[in-house]
């Protein structure tokens, strides 16, 4: 029988939760670092003992922490992100160009093939890399010459929040950064190409089909159609089934279509998962109720999920790190609240349960199904 | 001998508990003990100075002998009482919030 391992990042400490793959009950450790916000803590596929997590604070700054024993120690690592050269400017509140400054990771992605070699994605948006397990980090710089002159930060900073990887082709890469848009490689990170075409942002950027300036929150892709892509934008879901190439709205009869989290079932590369959000100025589901919706015509049709989940009086939010879904045969679906909840689903979302309550306020879930 | 007091994070972080007990070389000053300090526990590293400019964090304050010491010179020298160990060099996150 296998086991689930679900990581939790808090802004008060990392949790880990893990159960047998029925998936009802749940053992909790934590907190691990405790009183440090943990944007991101995620397991390598090939070794899923090799788990990374990102620990900052304002006072204190940035650290990164690994466990090669699924989380029972932990040892620091390299915690050096120096950014490529003269990294120049970038647009600012004020409009006027600002120094890029590092201020945090938020979020470590393991390779798919090498335990030793990570990605992390940090703010000021830019992409490290590791090869030797995390003791030192490097820069991708090409990244900055994709107009990185005219990124600027979004509320939550100007973040590389997402990072996804094609399992075909080691060299291309996907990542999101807030507020500059999507952005693909195909060289192994040395050149990146705007993939923002077919993205309209009436409400924020003069204009509104702008090459870069979009706030994209998080990207998702199934591993067996890796051309296929969708996004969470900050107003909008979008698909593009060419790697970026174009992209179409897919948010069809979406309550709210603004939100942070996007997720494709294990098994069903045209079934995804969104959490709307009331809008961009109220950061809670529509009319206090928290429904995950589901498309299984990879979008335009949702149906809301609700079986086990509050319908009334809830005022979470999803953050955009805060959703995933496990490989058992049963998909699972996870999710975590800024309330402190985690909600999980053993069957692709048909009925949630809390598997813990009262933590911290949730910023990433991450789950490993181990053997 | 110089004595250091690290905030209780930073005493989670490096496995101390208590104080830090530092050998340093030469004139006693910030930047001595901070060196001498990284140098025995790397982890500490970007964690009370920035890392890349070896600046104070703006939310680290340093105390010695009931005084704020974190807008002096890096390079000062710190009081006599540090230097001989009779008062421990205070390293403290500043208050913030509400």
């Amino acid at each position: 029988m296998s086991n689930v391992r679900v990581l939790v990042g808090t802004r008060k400490g990392a949790f880990i939760l893990t159960s047998d793959e029925t998936r009802k009950e749940w053992e909790i450790s934590g907190p691990h670092f405790a009183g440090w916000e943990v944007y991101h803590i995620k397991g390598s596929p090939v070794d899923p003992n090799r788990i990374y997590a990102s620990q900052s604070t304002g006072w204190f700054g940035q650290l990164i922490q690994r466990s090669n024993d699924g989380g029972k120690s932990w040892e620091p690592m390299g915690n050096e992100f120096k950014y490529d050269g003269d990294p120049g400017t970038h647009q600012f509140y004020d409009g006027t160009q600002h120094p890029w400054e590092f201020k945090r990771v938020w979020l470590l992605e393991p390779s798919l093939t090498d335990p030793d070699t990570v990605y992390a994605g940090a703010e000021d948006a830019a992409l490290f890399r590791t090869n030797d397990g995390g003791q030192t980090w490097h820069e991708l710089a090409g990244l900055r010459a994709a107009k990185g002159h005219l990124w600027q930060p979004g509320a939550g900073g100007m973040c590389l929040h997402t990072i996804v990887q094609d399992p075909n082709d080691a060299n291309r890469l996907f990542v999101a950064i807030s507020a500059a848009g999507a952005f693909r490689t195909d060289d192994g990170g040395a050149t990146w190409l705007p993939i923002n075409r077919g993205l309209i942002s009436p409400y924020e950027l003069p204009d509104s089909a702008a090459e870069v300036g979009h706030c994209v929150h998080s990207l998702a892709m199934h591993p067996a159609r890796p051309d296929v892509l969708f996004m969470q934008k900050h107003w909008d879901v979008m698909r593009s089934d060419d790697a970026g190439g174009m992209w179409h709205e897919i948010s069809g009869n979406l309550p709210s279509d603004f939100g942070f989290p996007i997720a494709v079932h294990a098994h069903e590369p045209e079934t995804v998962y969104v959490v709307p959000i009331k809008s961009d100025s109220e950061h809670y589901p529509p009319d206090g109720k928290l429904r995950v919706y589901r498309s299984r015509t990879g979008g335009n049709e949702w149906e809301a999920l609700t079986e086990g989940l509050p319908q009334s009086d809830c005022y979470v939010n999803v953050l955009r790190s805060a959703l995933a879904v496990d490989s058992l045969d049963s998909c699972g679906v996870y999710f975590g609240t800024t309330g402190g909840q985690v909600y999980a689903s053993a069957d692709s979302g048909d009925s949630w349960m809390p598997i813990v309550r009262d933590l911290p306020a949730v910023v990433s879930v991450e789950v490993q199904v181990l053997p | 001998m110089i004595r250091v007091k690290l905030p209780v994070h930073l005493r989670t972080l490096t496995r101390v508990s208590g104080e830090v007990v530092l050998e340093v070389e030469g004139p006693i000053t910030q930047r001595s003990i901070l060196d001498a300090l990284e140098e025995k526990y790397p982890t500490l590293r970007g964690t009370i100075r920035e890392r890349i400019t070896l600046q104070r964090r703006s939310l680290v304050r340093f105390f010695a002998c009931g005084q704020d010491l974190s807008h002096a010179p890096m390079d000062a020298p710190l009081p006599d009482a540090v230097a001989t160990g009779a008062e421990p060099f205070l390293i403290v996150g500043a208050m913030a919030g509400g």
